[in-house]
């Protein structure tokens, strides 16, 4: 069902974990329905430094959260902005079609993340 | 510790026995004829294929000529529902809300069609109630199906107290004993039955091949018309090796009862023992009204396929209740009609024993289990806390 590149990700998942200094924080998904992500950001002058996720979700959902946090580390914000959940789908291979909904988790949830982080700089430039 | 092949997903389907597969080798080679002809061919065939009647109906406790051969758990529902419909023409029937799509779906479409069907709830262990039931009959009542066992859960209803109301009412009872023929005892003469569906793949037999017991004098009309086989309620040139195989594996399978069941229940409940000792791990089901070899439970703040993918990659093959692959995250019927949150029914596995599996593949299950349920809850976001 699974490519080689997804089930070794799911297995070997990268950046899992909380950060507890997180620049920001983004989710995505319904903890009553379905899959979930949590994604932590550590941001160092626009660019993402580092990254840890929390996902409960299927193989795939797993698998996007992982190879999402290996796309965007070391990126800036604006380019992590760009990248979208064909992309993680895209880097892993290919997902089966019925699996696509698990991949949009991941960049749905850093979107959220960012958009955290916007929000977050926009009211320390007011303070 | 090394990394072993275990099989527990024996509802799916299990292996054919090596003794099915010799009875069976023969009628795809030098005993080929159709048991329709009349020529030396075909009347060889025909008393093998009458002899594997016999035997199927002496398995059951049945007469022959109550025996249809059709292409399993499925279709048998299908000729004995549809076919009972079609006969009455319009009326009620009453089933109940956990049973296989086989059913369901059936009933959905015979509502369709201008029937009236009642779907009985069941409680938080997939039991229906009684006094419900008997409620539920109405005049036009003319058949029940229930099944003798639910797949997921495996929790077994209490077919012969169904069974003396519909007699009492004089309704038709149907049930689909698919998960039950082979692994438990049962008596259908004493269960005022008028049909069981049975499938060859689920006790060790062929797929593609099952039967449909109906009782003698009740009266249906066929679905399908053609050469007249199967005394014209399921035409078709007969599957003679898959019919060959259903007898030798109903034959073997119900001789080893009940001792089997008993070896099965054991394991069963050293499976279920050591699962429920993991924290958040929980028991979905009857806990003594359930198949000998049907283990389900669900692992909170964890879905059900990532445990099964890591259950896969150290070779042990499960099932999922989760609905994830479907493309739905809907969870399915039967645990949320047991009133599983949604999340517990996410985390749902089945563990199904059958012929094969030995005390070290449970202590194998046990050993592993508990790490993958660590890793996956330490990668989840949802938290006792948090629910």
């Amino acid at each position: 069902m699974y490519n080689e590149k997804v089930v070794e990700h799911f297995n070997n998942p990268r950046n899992v974990g909380e950060l507890p200094d997180a620049d920001a924080i983004g989710e995505n998904g319904s903890f009553k329905c379905g899959d979930t992500m949590k994604i932590y950001l550590k941001v160092k002058d626009g660019i993402i430094e580092d990254v840890r996720f929390q996902t409960y979700g299927c193989g795939a959902a797993i698998a996007s959260s992982s190879m999402l946090t290996e796309i965007i580390k070391g990126k800036t914000i604006d380019e992590a902005l760009q990248v979208s959940n064909q992309d993680v789908a895209d880097e892993l291979g290919g997902l089966p079609p019925l699996k696509l909904h698990c991949s949009n988790l991941a960049a749905d949830a850093l979107h959220d993340a960012i958009a955290n982080y916007k929000k977050k700089q926009g009211s320390v430039v007011k303070d | 510790m090394n990394k072993k092949n275990v099989y527990m997903d024996h509802g799916a389907t299990t292996p054919v026995r090596q003794e099915v597969l010799e009875a069976m080798l023969p009628f795809f080679s030098e005993l080929y004829g159709n048991p329709s002809s009349l020529h030396a061919k075909g009347r060889d065939v025909r008393k093998a294929f009458e002899e594997a009647r016999r035997v199927t109906a002496a398995s059951l406790g049945v007469e022959p000529d109550e025996i249809y051969f059709t292409s399993g758990g499925t279709e048998s529902n299908n000729i004995a529902l549809r076919g009972a419909a079609k006969k009455h023409g319009s009326g009620h029937i009453i089933t109940s809300s956990i049973e296989h799509h086989a059913v369901l779906d059936v009933c959905k479409d015979l509502e369709k069609q201008g029937f009236s069907v009642t779907y009985l709830p069941v409680d938080k262990y997939g039991l229906i109630s009684m006094e419900e039931f008997e409620s539920s009959i109405k005049p036009e009542t003319f058949l029940v199906s229930i099944m003798a066992a639910n797949n997921e859960i495996g929790t077994v209803q209490p077919i012969s107290e169904i069974g003396a109301i519909a007699e009492k009412h004089k309704i038709l009872f149907h049930t689909d004993a698919v998960q039950v023929v082979g692994q438990m005892p049962l008596n259908i003469k004493e269960l005022n039955l008028d049909f069981l569906s049975l499938s060859a793949h689920k006790f060790n037999g062929p797929k593609g091949v099952g039967a449909l017991y109906k009782r003698k004098g009740v009266k249906i009309d066929p679905l399908y018309h053609g050469g007249g086989q199967e005394r014209k309620l399921r035409p078709g040139t007969e599957n003679v090796p898959g019919v060959i195989g259903l007898s030798k594996a109903l034959e073997l399978a119900v001789g080893e009862l009940p001792q089997k069941a008993e070896e099965l229940a054991k394991l069963r409940n050293r499976l279920i023992e050591g699962l429920v000792r993991i924290d958040d791990v929980v028991l979905n089901g009857h806990p003594e009204k359930r198949l000998p070899g049907n283990v389900n439970v669900s692992f909170k703040y964890i879905e059900g396929e990532s445990v099964l993918l890591s259950l896969d990659l150290h070779g042990i093959a499960a099932s999922s209740g989760s609905a994830c692959s479907s493309g739905s995250l809907d969870p399915s019927h039967v645990l949320s009609a047991i009133g599983l949150d949604h999340q517990t029914a996410h985390g749902s596995i089945r563990f199904s024993l059958g012929r094969g599996n030995a005390e070290e593949d449970i202590d194998y299950v046990l050993d592993i289990i508990p790490s993958i349920v660590d890793r996956l809850r330490q990668m989840s976001p949802i938290r006792k806390e948090s629910c």
